[in-house]
């Protein structure tokens, strides 16, 4: 039976005076890749952001099992747009900065940081470019990059938010494949509003909108999805079959 | 003999006040233009003008009356625009003219003319004071020890502040920190440059600086060879030809910007050209 990693109990969180997420109870157990869907603004982002402690839940209560997980040993892959890319930072700096999470305020990078950094860069495949601007790198190298900066610190758990936003198709696999093998030693936690595209690679899906449902299991088979013929990028709950039109000629 | 120590003091305050000025300068201004806050950093320079006005009117040393508005300043755009929700931009622009006019009010109120007041418009090495000088040298090791210390954690908070949230609850401990920083850099460098030119001071050793590299190390390090390059020939320019320094040091910035930029122009065109 794998661990608990963290739990949730009948948790609420607001912005102002809009509810965004009521009454969650939700377990995330080692070894879980969850994919987290869900219409904009339904609250998957918000649910991300109490894991990280930068919103504090107005009721309910966030459990961590401390003896494997706290909010020092999660990695974290934000929206693209919060750094600045024209900033003059290399590649080597920001992976190393997810190392920030264990250090004091007066913060040296030690000889271990910096080798642990190169082999972060190697298993991404971005040795080459350690030594280059941000602004210099296409999407997909972009995202290694805040990948190797969420898993440096060899998380526990692996907080991703909309990945596929920014990720260029030819990398998609080498991506998904990668995270597979991340989830080997930690789990998986993804947001993302394309179904089509996660449901192959996840194992259990939870539904957000103001509520929380978890789908123990992918009930999406790649079966189903192919039986479309085209890319599906909705999926709602209820009886089947939905009907999708075909495009206009 | 009076005309040897005359020059031999100026040349010790003008040498002095380049370095000091080009090491405050190079630190403060790779920040503010890394982190594009050029514009802030011009409100909060020209805010800090109803500090001098009120210092010369109630009789107090007009940098402590500066240093006082700026650093207010700096914290009220932020207050306006956090809390108020005006646009930074607008409230820079209010803050900005609000401290000129608050200067000009109590400088024409006043009694008596106000001979210096052209040197903090404009600056003016004759006016600088060894005080001055000794802020000046105070105010880079305390830079120098501040971002020594916390390079990485000032460095990753302005590339990346959500980031930086995620795991540091001292962001904005840091973030007001730097900027009252850098307000008071501004203010003790106005003395050399003036109100109106000091923002160039800041800003063009580090565009320099970021033509040849794009580590924040290094362009600190570049920004300050290039801005002591700059305010040393600017000195020397000006008591040869007579022209006021201030200007003439912006003057020299701004043309060993345009060399530079034009010679990395053409070295790049040429290794196209000579690539295979």
């Amino acid at each position: 039976m794998a661990a608990c990693l963290l739990e949730m109990k009948s948790l609420s969180a607001s912005y102002g005076t809009t509810t965004v997420l009521q009454d969650v109870d939700f377990r995330v157990y080692e070894n879980d890749f969850i994919g987290v869907i869900g219409p904009n603004g339904g609250g998957k982002t918000t649910l991300l952001k109490i894991i990280l402690g930068l919103v504090k839940p107005f009721r309910g209560k966030l459990f961590f099992n401390q003896d494997i997980v706290s909010s020092k040993t999660i990695g974290y892959l934000p929206q693209i747009s919060t750094g600045d890319l024209n900033y003059p930072v290399t590649v080597k700096d920001v992976v190393l900065s997810g190392l920030m999470i264990r250090k004091g305020l007066v913060s040296r990078m030690t000889s271990p940081d910096k080798m642990r950094a190169e082999m972060v860069l190697e298993e991404l495949g971005l040795s080459g470019l350690k030594g280059s601007s941000l602004n210099e790198l296409s999407g997909g190298q972009l995202q290694r990059v805040l990948l190797g900066r969420a898993i440096i610190g060899n998380p526990k758990l692996l907080l991703l938010d909309e990945p596929g936003n920014f990720v260029d198709t030819n990398f998609e696999n080498d991506f998904y494949e990668k995270l597979r093998e991340l989830n080997k030693r930690m789990a998986i936690l993804m947001v993302s509003h394309d179904v089509g595209t996660i449901s192959s690679h996840i194992k259990s899906f939870a539904c957000v909108n103001r509520s929380l449902h978890y789908h123990p299991y992918s009930e999406i088979t790649n079966e189903q999805l192919l039986s479309y013929g085209c890319p599906i990028q909705l999926i709602t709950h209820g009886e089947v079959p939905h009907t999708v039109l075909k495009k206009h000629e | 003999m009076e005309q040897n120590i005359f020059q031999y003091e100026f040349i010790i305050k003008g040498l002095l006040g380049a370095v000091f000025a080009s090491v405050t300068a190079g630190l403060a201004g790779t920040y503010i233009v890394s982190k594009r806050m050029v514009f802030l950093s011009g409100g909060i320079t020209h805010a800090s003008f109803g500090g001098i006005g009120i210092g010369y009117f109630i009789g107090i040393n007009p940098v402590l009356g500066a240093a006082v508005f700026s650093i207010l300043s700096a914290l009220g755009v932020e207050y306006l625009s956090v809390r108020q929700k005006i646009r930074e931009d607008s409230a820079i622009g209010i803050l900005w003219a609000f401290g000129m006019a608050i200067g000009i009010i109590f400088i024409y109120m006043t009694p008596g003319y106000s001979p210096n007041l052209m040197s903090y418009l404009f600056g003016s090495i004759l006016t600088v004071t060894y005080a001055d000088i000794v802020a000046l040298g105070i105010m880079s090791v305390i830079l120098i020890v501040y971002f020594g210390f916390f390079y990485r954690t000032i460095l990753y908070i302005s590339f990346d502040e959500l980031f930086a949230r995620t795991y540091s609850p001292y962001v904005n401990i840091f973030k007001y920190t730097t900027t009252a920083l850098i307000a008071l850099t501004i203010v003790l460098n106005i003395r050399m440059a003036g109100v109106v030119l000091v923002i160039s001071l800041l800003t063009i050793p580090p565009n320099i600086a970021m033509l040849f590299t794009k580590v924040y190390p290094k362009i600190v390090l570049l920004s300050i060879v290039a801005g002591f390059a700059g305010t040393s020939a600017g000195y020397a320019i000006s008591y040869f030809a007579g022209i006021p320094v201030g200007a003439t040091i912006i003057f020299t910035l701004v043309i060993i910007w345009i060399i530079a930029r034009i010679s990395v122009r053409l070295v790049s065109f040429r290794r196209i050209q000579t690539s295979p």
